[in-house]
């Protein structure tokens, strides 16, 4: 919403500076978002009389000019345009001067070896126009010395607020005055609307052609013909006005709906009444039903849009734009003037469909004053008479204003109770009061019936809004919210808070990069990564690859990893802890944690070392990484079971399952499946794992903090060596497992320290060595019952795998 | 007796002059060998009377204890100087790079990092932490937050629409985090004091906007909450955020469909050559939006607003790790760009804490 500052002056009786009014309109809820004081812009700039215009000597297009400024000795400047003669008088800018048409600040220059002090400018120069044609050229009688801003009339300041959807109101001038004049900076002044000389009855007639419950889509329409008009140029005051705010002038009658629009916020439409065949009906359009509207494009309506029509079809979109046939131009001398009142929720509605924007749509979504209908229509045609002559004729109105019957009951502590400010009752019923709030009953309790012109407000609490932005939020001293127990504060977070948070720190540790990737990710991708829900498919993506919910982190990893291959990085590590989606329901969103490495993003090092070095990454180090996780996350590892194979996005020989139990799977890692790898356009190696924070073992909750108690051995443990000969299929795991079975309690640790195909084996075997650590419990082992363990270690392994020891 | 002065000066000479251990055991060979000199004055001292034994035996065992004294003496020097020869030439190049270690590489986002101060910082004033989905019903992401019928923001130009379902009901990816305030104040009983970080979409992508975001918001329902409550609140959060003594806050009235009153929050700072510094300076910057949980929402999460009240505020995660940390752009956040993330990422073990700072 714009506004110049004298335009606000026909509303508002005041002594306030520009900048109390611009300080005050932010303070107040109407944001300022710019202001432009072209008196300032255009400071430098003078009045100038050109005493003389002579031939440059060395060049045939410039003139030496001779420039009375109005203050001390004339002065010389050097001057290209065509225009520039002796005796004319056009404006100056002194050295010094920033010219904005060419965005250069002037100096002292010479110019084909003339000196020139200044520069007089053309319209272009100064952006007031695109005439560049040549340098201003003002009337004999402008004062020279004069600043050209206050002579031209530009020194006007045009304000631009940034208008809060709740304040139809303030879409208009008379409305901002009014609010400053509640905030104290003056007196609201031109709210009398004088009554109309009335010729006649109006010729045409008005239908609101609605089925009933669509009435409320037109509850007045109201029509006035002014006979015998004549449709100039509106006056200089005005087209000034207009311009300064953006609009540009058109003729008389046009511009008056407009000024009216900004200066009342009443929007009004104009008939040619010569054009207009019978008389008006107002309905919904019918499907397929055209236009040619003002702005010279043809819409094709439908049902849910409003028209004006007459007997030769649709004239006007109601509350949107009129039509191109029945608009007035300079020929129109019999005008109909239109004050009408439109639902706000079905102009919104039909402007976004129909894709126009105007000022009229503006206000009559917002809701425009259903009480100023009349008094709109009487105000404008009072100015059509007296900018344009003619007689009014008497109005036709069909429907009626709606009634208002909204009454707060309000109990002057709200205001405290929820400002925590303790305003008077004095200080809230004199802010309402100018605000235009009727009260009744003086009690601590009274009646509040809001303006016609505020439909946001409603309730108690928009009252107490009123008063608190009139009277300043600034006045309202910070207090401290009190602790709800005087206590040491508990912890906050909750279980899969704080997995969430450890899982982040623990795997940045390991040298992964955390990356925040899209929530949704491409159909095809969400497909082969387990996902593609069509529930989970967005109606409106913002594009084509970003049109899915993701069923994992991975899609947004890999592409992420190759995104900095492509630029050179190969070598990265990656991960994210995010939500991700198996339905649309709450329960369907789990967290995940994520990683991927790419290259030879290892933990131990990355890329080529001097100590060997530029190993590729596999699937233990995707394995490693979970695990890692797991063991931070302090999930227990008594009951994980690594299973050999993955998810189809994965290599099936080179990837594996975590989970305790068949049913109860948390997580999977293992190399990129080179079918993944073709079809996303990626270069491996690529390994990763994800795990579903959701999903892993709740702790039990303990009585105490205590640890179990530490039990020390006094005989040392024994370690033996073992090396087996197994199928190839068979897992190392099995063998451990065999191991360990073999004599619970002695045996503390099975490791694998050597795993060997090749030379020397069958090729259908491999060679697997395990240590084996066995620590006495109550006495130091004799040899002979090592060597009984040992034996039923190897027994055991051997029922269990088929694995004979290695000779 | 000059003999055996003269034999003890010769034979500490051989052993000072032994260069290495070979030829200090061929001296040691030759004075206390089998055959040698002062092991064959030894054997004399069997062949004496006992008064010459008396006299010349301390001599000559004297003699013995010295070279065997000085030999072991020079045993230990020339050990020493061996192994310092030998430590000499095991010199590593320890100028050689060592690889750089994981918890060097490894980096937290800033986003991450920026929730993890924000909680910090509630969690002193009281606050708990408080999680929804980001596919929410149309109900709890708008009606019940009472945004009118046909709103814009209900539109498919502004808000991501997933399918229909059955009932022709479509759920929409949360716009804001206020969902979960009505899932809290419908679930919990006042006083509620908690804080919603997460993920919000909106269908807009350019420069400044992309289609996916992150927001916090904060509640406080109880029977006293009120504004100035709420202006210490935000006031203590930017000091305590920003890390700095002083913020000037200066508070808009504007306008929310879930608040009233409602207030836009503009923080004062100051630009110099790119950096912003809080605090200070003339220009002001909008932060967040704030105001009075409004008595329709109160309502319609079955609460009274004539007796409990309470207000609600939300900001920008990116936002303020954009203001704090100086990032210029919003897009680099989610495009995983490893030298942005290397850059404007956190080191895996900097933990905020009020105990220790926020920032390292």
């Amino acid at each position: 919403m714009k506004f110049t500052f004298s335009w606000l002056k026909d509303h508002l009786d005041t002594m306030a500076s520009l900048d109390e009014v611009v300080e005050t309109l932010t303070r107040i809820g109407l944001e300022v978002e710019n202001v432009e004081d072209k008196a300032k812009t255009f400071a430098p700039y003078k009045v100038a009389y050109v005493v003389s215009a002579e031939q440059h000597p060395n060049a045939d297009r410039l003139r030496v000019c001779v420039v009375d400024t109005g203050e001390g000795a004339p002065v010389q400047v050097v001057c290209g345009a065509p225009n520039a003669r002796t005796g004319m008088k056009s404006v100056f800018a002194p050295p010094g001067t920033y010219i904005p048409g060419k965005n250069i600040t002037l100096g002292i220059g010479t110019i084909r070896g003339v000196e020139s002090r200044g520069m007089l400018c053309s319209a272009a120069e100064l952006e007031l126009s695109d005439d560049h044609e040549g340098i201003i050229d003002l009337p004999d009688d402008a004062p020279v010395g004069q600043p050209y801003a206050a002579y031209a009339g530009l020194d006007d300041p045009v304000i631009e607020i940034n208008l809060t959807p709740n304040r139809p109101d303030c879409t208009s001038i008379h409305g901002i005055a009014r609010d400053l004049a509640a905030a104290g900076l003056g007196t609201l002044k031109g709210g009398e609307i004088s009554a109309v000389k009335t010729v006649g009855p109006c010729p045409v007639s008005v239908r609101l052609d609605f089925a009933p419950g669509d009435e409320k889509l037109c509850p007045i329409f109201s029509l006035r013909l002014v006979r015998g008009v004549k449709n100039g140029p509106s006056p200089e005051w005005m087209q000034r006005r207009l311009l300064s705010i953006g609009l540009r002038p058109i003729n008389a009658l046009v511009d008056i709906t407009n000024y009216m629009t900004f200066d009342r916020g009443r929007p009004l439409h104009v008939f040619d009444a010569k054009k207009v065949m019978g008389n008006l009906t107002v309905r919904r359009a019918s499907d397929g039903e055209e236009l040619l509207a003002l702005d010279g494009r043809t819409y094709t309506l439908d049902r849910g849009t409003v028209v004006i029509a007459d007997e030769n079809g649709v004239e006007s979109i109601a509350g949107i734009m009129g039509g191109e046939h029945s608009g007035v131009d300079a020929t129109t001398t019999d005008v109909l003037i239109e004050s009408a009142l439109w639902d706000p929720l079905n102009i919104a509605q039909s402007g976004r469909k129909l894709g126009i924007i105007t000022d009229a749509r503006y206000r009559f979504e917002r809701g425009v004053d259903p009480a100023f209908t009349l008094p709109g229509l009487d105000l404008a045609a009072g100015m059509v008479m007296e900018i344009c002559g003619g007689v009014a004729s008497e109005p036709v109105i069909a429907g009626k204003v709606p009634q208002d019957n909204r009454v707060i009951e309000f109990p002057w502590s709200e205001v405290p109770r929820l400002s925590g400010l303790p305003v008077q009752p004095a200080e809230s019923k004199q802010i309402l009061e100018k605000l235009g709030f009727g009260i009744e009953g003086s009690s601590d309790a009274v009646k509040v019936t809001p303006p016609s012109w505020r439909p946001d407000v409603e309730g108690k609490a928009d009252l107490v809004e009123e008063v608190i932005r009139i009277v300043g939020l600034d006045r309202i001293e910070p207090r401290p919210l009190p602790r709800l127990e005087a206590a040491v504060a508990k912890p906050i977070l909750t279980l899969i808070q704080k997995r969430t948070r450890l899982a982040k720190h623990a795997l940045a540790v390991r040298g992964l990069v955390e990356a925040v990737t899209w929530s949704f990710i491409g159909k095809a991708e969400a497909d082969m990564f387990g996902g593609g829900d069509p529930r989970l498919a967005l109606a409106n993506p913002i594009a084509s690859d970003l049109s899915d919910m993701r069923p994992s982190l991975l899609p947004g990893l890999l592409k992420a990893a190759q995104r900095n291959a492509d630029r050179g990085f190969g070598d990265v590590a990656l991960f994210e802890v995010g939500q991700c989606f198996a339905s649309d329901e709450p329960e369907g969103q789990t967290i995940k944690a994520a990683a991927v490495r790419r290259g030879t993003a290892r933990p131990e090092g990355v890329g080529r070392h001097w100590d060997g070095g530029a190993t590729a990454v596999d699937a233990f180090d995707a394995k490693a990484d979970a695990m890692a996780l797991l063991a931070t996350l302090g999930i227990p590892a008594g009951g994980l079971q690594v299973v050999a194979g993955g998810p189809s996005w994965f290599h099936p020989g080179r990837s594996g399952t975590l989970q305790f139990g068949p049913k109860n799977v948390i997580g999977t890692f293992g190399e990129v499946h080179p079918n993944i790898l073709r079809v996303l356009d990626l270069k491996g190696p690529l390994v990763a794992f994800e795990l579903t924070l959701d999903g892993l073992p709740t702790p039990k909750p303990k009585p105490t903090k205590m640890r179990p108690k530490l039990v020390l051995s006094d005989f040392q443990p024994v370690t033996r060596d073992f090396a087996f000969v197994v199928g190839r299929d068979v897992a190392a795991g099995e063998i451990i497992k065999a191991a360990q079975s073999a004599e619970r309690q002695l045996i503390v640790g099975v490791d694998v320290f050597d795993v060997y195909e090749g030379t020397g084996i069958d090729p259908d075997k491999k060679s697997v060595a395990i240590a084996v650590t066995i620590q006495p419990t109550d006495k130091t082992l004799t040899d002979v019952e090592i060597e009984a363990i040992t034996a039923r270690i190897v027994a055991e392994v051997a029922k269990k795998t088929g694995a004979v020891l290695r000779s | 007796m000059t003999d055996l002065t003269q034999l003890e000066r010769d034979l500490l000479a051989r052993v000072e002059a032994a260069g290495d251990e070979a030829a200090l055991e061929a001296v040691r060979v030759a004075a206390l060998g089998k055959k040698g000199s002062v092991s064959d004055l030894l054997k004399t001292l069997g062949g004496m009377t006992p008064e010459e034994r008396k006299e010349r035996g301390p001599l000559i065992n004297g003699l013995r204890d010295a070279v065997q004294g000085a030999i072991a003496a020079r045993k230990d020097v020339l050990a020493s100087a061996a192994l310092e020869a030998r430590l000499l030439a095991e010199r590593l190049d320890v100028t050689l790079p060592v690889p750089e270690a994981p918890e060097v590489r490894g980096r937290i986002h800033p986003i991450s990092q920026v929730v993890e101060e924000i909680t910090a910082i509630f969690a002193d004033m009281g606050f708990s932490v408080a999680d929804g989905p980001d596919i929410e019903t149309d109900y709890l992401n708008f009606t019940a937050l009472n945004f009118p019928e046909g709103h814009p923001a209900r539109e498919m130009h502004d808000t991501f629409f997933l399918a229909p379902d059955e009932k022709g009901e479509r759920k929409v990816l949360r716009t804001h985090t206020s969902p979960v305030q009505i899932r809290t104040m419908t679930s919990k009983a006042p006083p509620i004091r908690i804080i919603i970080p997460g993920r919000t979409y909106r269908h807009d992508s350019d420069q400044t906007h992309t289609p996916m975001f992150h927001q916090v918001e904060g509640l406080v329902i109880d029977t006293q909450a009120n504004i100035a409550h709420m202006k210490w609140v935000l006031e203590e959060f930017c000091k305590a955020f920003f890390e700095v003594d002083q913020v000037k806050m200066r508070f808009r009235p504007s306008f929310f469909p879930f608040t009233e009153p409602s207030a836009e929050v503009d923080i004062q700072c100051s630009r110099k050559g790119g950096e912003i510094r809080f605090g200070e300076g003339e220009d002001w910057l909008e932060i967040l939006g704030c105001g009075m949980v409004h008595p329709n929402v109160l309502r319609n999460c079955g609460l009274d607003p004539d007796k409990v009240q309470g207000f609600a505020w939300g900001m920008g995660i990116d936002r303020i790790a954009m203001l704090k940390y100086g990032m210029p752009d919003l897009r680099p956040f989610f495009e995983a760009d490893v030298r942005w993330l290397n850059h404007y990422g956190f080191r895996p073990l900097d933990i905020p804490s009020l105990v220790s700072g926020l920032t390292s």
